[in-house]
């Protein structure tokens, strides 16, 4: 929550976080895996350089969610109990989107609740962190960010997910890391906190009410007259970019950690005119 | 049309207006028996309505905030809203007899209903032991819910609503679109249509065309009034039953409410069970929650504590007292471990304010009594899944309802519950659970009704090969390399709910499993330092 709030608020959703440690796993979320895999190798890259050993274990899949919002309780325990084997080590666990964070922080426990995993399922829950959490709270990165290379000016419209936002209370963890980049002005759409539309599977169960929220969203952000759009949450970025995009007027969209990347190392997508893939097919193989 | 005759007011063809009503009308009973999506298609495509609940919502949400200024301080004041709430549902039974107790001391006859029916049967009895043949009502949902209105018609017994909003839906011969604001998705020129075609004064004359909300109010009043003065008996809601006085709580805002419970001889209060709480001093903090998370008021402009008929030497008041108990499926959702917050709801209406889905799609588009998300969750539960379940895929998930819960309840969560006992492979049919005993654990009536077998093999292939590593990595690399059929038309059609109004996403070249392994990052954790990257070498 924000530094507002009194200790009542406060202390409803208090965390303690570690120190920083010597490894953690990255969850990349499937949806990153197959739509914003730079966003991974950004985060990676972000982490490894802060000193950190990264796993990325290859036998993580899906958190569950898809199945587990639909109702279908038992088939998202089958896919989460893989997860709580890929991310098994005693280590944090830094989770690439606010949706998959709350489904590991939050519904892990209850999903397994008297389960034999329940036991697994509680540390898991307890150990993993949505990315700006992580970067915020553990490495205190939104205050080393004054030496980034790139610090050319850039208006940049944010949108924190509800889940990152209601669900893991993150929204200001998301603020403070954009707004210290030097030379990117965030600007606010409005209505900012109302939900985009996406949802998962809502956007295809109820494709006419999701598409007037996406719609509604994308106008808003337009209006701000930004030059990139930038989330923590891949599926907003997807609905709210791909509805910009059938209207003619795509924006340039970002992954907070793609954003924090490559402000820092000053190698913008956007102005060197390369797709980021693309970037790290060339270089696979190299050390960072 | 309706924008010509309102502009065109001198010339009001009456006949011509009385018809389009009735059209109108038709159409909405029309409506209100197709399905969930066709109502919410409906009602996107309908510009005037959206612009009615867009309005709404923003003017409700910005009104609930300013009387909520220090976040840590309504953060307090919901702790105690949701422990007082849970206070009464963890003494329920208990609180529910010396309710009674308390009410017949003071002269309060209670009475027990475990159906709808059964409700509205009561009521009746008490109606024509009394001889009462005209009744004025307050504004009240659990009515609604029982559908009264509709059973004392029936049995020609004459009801009025008397609130505004509820009013004007009588007359237009709707529902409520909104608990709070019953006529939310009316504009000012709708209204001045309806109450010119349909509002009669006593005298049985039309009351003029005026679009002026001061006369529009003014020419309802006077109807009312009247009614008020000739009405046998009134029947209204509850806010709150205080088990330790033996008291009825009343909160609105017009004075129609005070109106319906002293002036008739008779007044019936109905209540769901839910409402009690234990004590006095637990009213204040549940009334400023509710009138604040409403309508943004710091308190209604009346609140009325009902604690029995006029006593001997007392001026007005009625004559009888009665409180009607209406249990219709509560005892059920009280059993639940999951779903019993549900009954904590007082019914202030903030969740549907702060809905995104219910915004755009206005009230009606549910098809229940309770609009909105806590109308995702009670009417389920009420009414069973298998009629009410479509509109629980009405939802995002994102969490505006339950932060906006003046009592806590988990909304996002509870939907998600219900989805699951949906979508349950155990069927329970609906007859066998409302017969079932109130003893034991009770399914929600209606599970596993809307379970397919289409969907659910969709999700057990999706947990094949989201479970196996190898099975999910040979799908994303068909999906990384196959990426070019992603700009294809076959896919867009085949994504067409997404496809529609967006672009097609197109998947990566290569997924971040191969990147990441390509650049050597550590595909498993070993204590020990020497060795860590040998996975992925």
């Amino acid at each position: 929550m924000t530094q507002h709030n009194t200790t009542v608020a406060a202390s409803r959703h208090q965390r303690v976080y570690p120190p920083k440690p010597e490894a953690v796993y990255l969850l990349g979320t499937c949806l990153v895996d197959s739509f914003y895999p730079e966003a991974g190798m950004d985060a990676i890259a972000l982490l490894q350089h802060a000193g950190i050993e990264v796993i990325f274990p290859q036998s993580q899949s899906c958190c569950g969610q898809p199945a587990y919002n639909s109702g279908y309780d038992e088939q998202a325990r089958a896919v989460a109990r893989t997860q709580l084997q890929a991310f098994a080590a005693d280590i944090p666990v830094v989770v690439m989107m606010g949706s998959c964070a709350g489904m590991v922080h939050k519904e892990y426990p209850k999903l397994f609740a008297g389960q034999p995993e329940e036991a697994a399922a509680i540390a898991l829950a307890a150990r993993s962190y949505e990315f700006s959490e992580f970067m915020v709270n553990v490495l205190q990165l939104e205050q080393q960010l004054a030496q980034a290379e790139d610090q050319s000016p850039l208006t940049v419209a944010l949108h924190t997910s509800c889940s990152a936002r209601r669900g893991m209370g993150v929204a200001a963890e998301h603020k403070a890391l954009v707004e210290n980049l030097p030379g990117v002005q965030v600007v606010e759409p409005e209505r900012v906190a109302e939900c985009c539309g996406f949802g998962g599977t809502f956007a295809v169960k109820q494709g006419d009410i999701s598409a007037a929220m996406a719609a509604d969203k994308a106008n808003a952000i337009a209006a701000t007259g930004c030059q990139r759009l930038v989330s923590g949450d891949c599926g907003c970025l997807m609905n709210i970019s791909g509805t910009l995009d059938r209207q003619e007027r795509a924006l340039p969209v970002q992954h907070l950690a793609s954003l924090l990347y490559t402000r820092l190392n000053g190698n913008d997508p956007f102005q060197v005119g390369q797709k980021r893939s693309q970037q790290y097919n060339k270089k696979s193989g190299d050390k960072a | 049309m309706s924008q010509k005759i309102a502009s065109d007011s001198m010339h009001i063809n009456i006949e011509q207006l009385q018809q389009e009503l009735n059209v109108e009308q038709r159409e909405f009973n029309e409506l209100q028996q197709r399905h969930f999506k066709v109502r919410a298609k409906m009602a996107l495509e309908n510009e005037a309505l959206r612009k009615s609940f867009r309005g709404a919502s923003d003017f409700l949400m910005g009104k609930r905030k300013a009387v909520f200024p220090d976040e840590g301080a309504l953060s307090a004041l919901r702790d105690r809203g949701e422990a007082i709430r849970q206070h009464s549902l963890a003494n329920l039974p208990e609180l529910l007899e010396r309710l009674e107790k308390n009410l017949t001391a003071n002269g309060v006859q209670v009475h027990w209903a475990e159906t709808a029916d059964e409700a509205c049967t009561i009521i009746h009895d008490i109606l024509t032991a009394n001889n009462a043949r005209t009744v004025v009502k307050g504004k009240s949902m659990v009515t609604e819910e029982i559908e009264l209105n509709h059973f004392l018609e029936a049995r020609g017994i004459e009801c009025l609503e008397s609130d505004m909003g509820e009013y004007l839906v009588q007359l237009a011969g709707e529902t409520p679109s909104h608990i709070i604001m019953p006529a939310i998705h009316k504009n000012k020129a709708q209204i001045a249509r309806l109450m010119h075609a349909r509002a009669q004064t006593s005298d049985g004359s039309q009351v003029p065309y005026t679009e002026d909300v001061d006369e529009l109010i003014g020419n309802a009043r006077a109807i009312l009034r009247d009614k008020f003065m000739r009405a046998d008996a009134g029947i209204s809601g509850v806010n709150m039953a205080v088990a330790n006085t033996g008291t009825l709580c009343l909160v609105e805002n017009e004075g129609n409410g005070r109106m319906t419970t002293t002036m008739p001889k008779l007044h019936i209060a109905v209540t769901g069970i839910e409402k009690v709480v234990e004590d006095f001093s637990h009213v204040p903090e549940l009334l400023t929650l509710l009138t604040r998370s409403a309508t943004g008021q710091k308190i209604s402009t009346y609140f009325n504590m009902i604690s029995g008929p006029k006593k001997a030497g007392e001026l007005d008041g009625p004559e009888q007292v009665h409180l009607v108990l209406v249990d219709n499926g509560r005892s059920r959702i009280f059993s639940h471990p999951v779903l019993k917050p549900t009954l904590q709801c007082i019914r202030c209406g903030a969740c549907m304010n702060h809905c995104p889905v219910y915004a755009r799609v206005g009230g009606h588009a549910y098809g229940s009594t309770y609009p909105g998300p806590i109308g995702q969750v009670v009417t389920p539960q009420i009414a069973g899944l298998e009629k009410h379940g479509d509109m629980l895929s009405a939802c995002s998930l994102n969490g505006a309802c339950g932060e906006a819960c003046p009592v806590r309840i988990p909304l996002p969560e509870l939907i998600r519950e219900l989805r699951a006992e949906a979508v349950s492979p155990q069927f329970t049919d609906a007859a066998a659970v409302s017969t079932a005993t109130a003893t034991a654990v009770q399914e929600v009536m209606g599970r596993g009704a809307k379970r397919t077998l289409g969907e659910s093999l969709i999700w057990r292939g999706w947990a094949l090969t989201h479970r196996f590593a190898p099975l999910y990595r040979i799908m994303t690399t068909a999906m990384t390399r196959g990426r070019g059929l992603f700009r294809s038309k076959a896919a867009a059609a085949l994504l067409s709910p997404w496809t529609d109004s967006r672009s097609t996403p197109q998947p990566a070249r290569r997924s971040l499993h191969e990147l990441a392994k390509a650049r050597g990052v550590a595909g498993q954790y070993q204590n020990n330092t020497a060795d860590k990257r040998g996975d992925n070498a």
